[in-house]
């Protein structure tokens, strides 16, 4: 009796598996990634280990902040649920490697678009969600306002791993300044060194020197120089090789910001349904059948919108309410003077 | 079936698996990472390297290839696993001298540093050592001068530079004295097996290696001054020394942590290996009139230290691998600078991971040589 009863399971479970592969659409058979994940039911995001306002862990383990916000977008793009998300916090070294060997599938922790990690490494960048650059923090007492008061001597905190450590050298060369580098493996510890007066100044992108100064004993005793030293478009980033994942995640960024620039916000998107803009109701899903090239449904970019809101309601959730940069510079949609504009959804 | 034979096919059955093993994950990273189109080669070695390190025994700055940054890394490895070694062996032995000191306020101290120090992670004490350094030594501007020359501030210890002059005499009068001693001690050890005599050796070496170079000042022209690191203001509040020379004091962390956690082992290698020798023996020495330091010289020590040196190596392997825990507080070691900062930005993993290992392999195996031959040496000679 049980012999035949093993023999009918797997039987049905042959018949099962035979169906579920005659459904699924030409997109997720192309794309190993977007099968992978949902058949594991969630997305896994490689962030940073905590770095407020784009990836940080409260206590209760809940991630927030503007770069987990991708990988929630294409979560509820993919599954239907922004919270099917599983994070891995990644060190600067580590962040690559986990992504080229598959551990995560989506990298979004602030890391710079450069050539060389785009064409060399396995990796490919699919956009831009916060253009920032290089800036350096020194103590207020220090009297220094400029980058033009450095002088020979100077030591500098950073993290390795990083374009920073690339910039910095640069910087110096160019002002002909010599200089000492302390190179931490963990953000925290450069922060903690740097607070004990170990170095007369903090290097990193500018975003992160607002995001750091709030750990401080006294944040206010600290001041990020006026000058920006490189370009660090920070963005999401995938294995090379799996085109349609790649488009996947590059929507589902770009379908934030459009969504801003067309008014739609998590409030409003249902009622954006009947809109006369048809851009608006493609973005909503009411018109045309833009899921279907990446084997998703029509309502995908509807339920980003519904679950994650729009680039405007990230930035303002995660870094202009908490303090870290209120004012939104080049990262300003292009209509209002910033530089984000990305390519129509149709 | 044939004896031989039969010897032979387990152990070809072994190779065997051991290269299908190999040639199976070898074949299957050749296959994913052309898939996720990385490259394998290790023509980046020759590249610039365009980062710069903190501290570095050799001459090296971004300009450099990414070999030669592999190199400062090596040579920071190299340089802190030597220097921890030597002070953990001398604490160890202190300290396992002193567990077996009849005097109860000495061995009871030296077993409470033993337990407290053995018991609690090392990079914890990594971090212990670093951060309540930084938070408890001055900024450079408040430090007070140590014997009028040595400034140990935040930013790292100042120590005067040497500044030479006819160097190569001062050593050639160092190895002159050196060779003498040797000399000295073979002529006194044939004297003593001899005639039965004893030279005092000891006093002889010492008056050898001080008068040697103190001839050379006088009269070899050598002379020596020193570079005082002075003050120097970089803005308001930020200070630092320059000239002189200056130890980081993430090196000065790293080594006191290292030396300090491994020197607990040792000091119990060593109250093991000095309790292992027979008090009989202690007994018989002292029955044919040696006195108590030819005791333990004669008798306990070269006994004891067979039984030392092989868990003793066991330490000096375990040093040099926790050096690595380095990254964490930023001292450039070969982990840091190589398989960090180097990984990253040619995004070589399989390569430089591949590299670290072989080399960190390279020098617990040299470690372990020497200390395997130091062991036969003071092994019992059958004769």
């Amino acid at each position: 009796m049980f012999k035949y009863l093993k023999q009918l399971t797997s039987l049905v479970a042959m018949v099962a598996m035979l169906f579920t592969f005659t459904t699924e659409t030409m997109a997720a058979k192309k794309s190993k990634t977007l099968k992978n994940t949902q058949k594991k039911g969630f997305v896994r995001c490689g962030v940073s280990q905590g770095l407020p306002g784009f990836s940080n862990a409260d206590a209760a383990g809940n991630w927030t902040g503007i770069d987990v916000d991708v990988c929630r977008a294409v979560a509820a793009a993919v599954l239907g649920d922004a919270n099917k998300v599983k994070f891995t916090p990644l060190s600067a070294k580590e962040r690559f490697t986990a992504l080229t060997s598959g551990e995560i599938d989506i990298l979004s922790r602030n890391t710079t678009w450069t050539l060389s990690r785009d064409a060399d490494i396995g990796l490919t960048f699919v956009g831009v969600n916060f253009y920032d650059g290089q800036g350096f923090m020194v103590r207020k007492s220090s009297g220094i306002t400029s980058t033009s008061q450095f002088k020979d001597g100077i030591s500098a905190c950073t993290n390795i791993g990083t374009t920073t450590e690339l910039n910095m050298r640069d910087f110096f060369n160019s002002k002909g300044i010599s200089y000492e580098p302390v190179a931490f493996e963990k953000a925290d510890e450069v922060v903690a060194a740097y607070d004990a007066g170990r170095c007369d100044t903090y290097t990193t992108d500018k975003s992160g020197l607002a995001a750091q100064r709030t750990k401080m004993t006294n944040p206010d005793e600290h001041i990020v120089l006026p000058e920006t030293v490189s370009k660090e478009p920070l963005g999401p980033v995938v294995r090379q090789g799996d085109s349609v994942w790649e488009d996947i995640v590059r929507w589902s960024l770009n379908a934030m910001i459009e969504a801003e620039e067309y008014g739609i916000t998590s409030a409003n998107a249902d009622s954006m349904k009947t809109s006369d803009n048809p851009a608006v109701k493609r973005l909503v899903g009411a018109e045309g059948e833009l899921g279907a090239a990446f084997g998703l449904d029509n309502e995908w970019s509807l339920r980003i919108i519904k679950q994650v809101g729009n680039y405007g309601e990230s930035y303002k959730r995660n870094i202009a309410d908490t303090g870290i940069l209120p004012d939104r510079g080049p990262n300003e949609l292009w209509t209002k003077g910033g530089i984000l504009y990305v390519p129509p959804a149709r | 079936m044939d004896l031989k034979l039969q010897k032979i096919i387990p152990q070809l059955i072994t190779v065997l698996v051991v290269v299908l093993v190999f040639g199976f994950f070898t074949y299957n990273a050749q296959i994913n990472m052309e898939n996720r189109g990385i490259d394998f080669g290790y023509g980046f070695l020759s590249q610039e390297s365009s980062f710069d390190v903190q501290f570095s025994l050799i001459e090296y700055d971004g300009s450099h290839s990414y070999f030669r940054a592999y190199l400062v890394g090596l040579l920071n490895t190299i340089l802190v696993s030597v220097i921890g070694i030597i002070f953990a062996t001398i604490l160890g032995v202190i300290v396992g001298v002193a567990r077996l000191s009849p005097n109860y306020l000495i061995n009871q101290f030296a077993a409470f540093y033993v337990e407290f120090f053995r018991n609690i992670p090392l990079l914890l004490q990594i971090f212990f050592w670093y951060f309540a350094a930084l938070r408890a030594l001055p900024l450079p501007q408040d430090a007070d001068a140590m014997l009028g020359v040595f400034f140990l501030t935040i930013k790292g210890l100042y120590v005067p530079a040497f500044i030479w002059e006819n160097l190569n005499v001062f050593l050639n009068s160092l190895i002159a004295a050196i060779v003498a001693i040797v000399v000295i001690r073979i002529y006194a050890r044939k004297v003593q097996e001899t005639q039965g005599k004893q030279l005092p050796v000891f006093l002889i070496s010492v008056g050898l290696i001080f008068i040697l170079p103190l001839l050379s000042f006088l009269i070899g022209g050598v002379s020596l001054s020193f570079e005082i690191p002075k003050l120097k203001q970089l803005a308001t509040t930020s200070f630092i020394y320059e000239g002189g020379v200056s130890l980081p004091p993430e090196l000065i962390a790293l080594t006191l942590s290292l030396a300090l956690y491994t020197a607990t082992f040792i000091a119990e290698c060593v109250r093991a290996g000095i309790q292992g020798v027979g008090k009989g023996q202690k007994e018989a020495a002292a029955s044919i009139g040696l006195n108590p330091n030819q005791v333990l010289k004669l008798v306990v020590m070269p006994q004891a230290l067979r039984i030392i040196i092989p868990p003793t190596t066991n330490q000096y392997l375990n040093l040099t691998k926790n050096s690595s825990l380095a990254a964490a507080i930023a001292y450039p070691d070969l982990v840091l600078v190589f398989a960090g900062t180097a990984l990253m930005q040619t995004g070589k993993a399989i390569e430089i991971v591949s590299i670290t290992m072989l080399t960190y392999l390279t020098l617990s195996i040299s470690i372990s040589i020497l200390m395997n031959w130091y062991n036969k040496k003071i092994a019992i000679k059958e004769k």
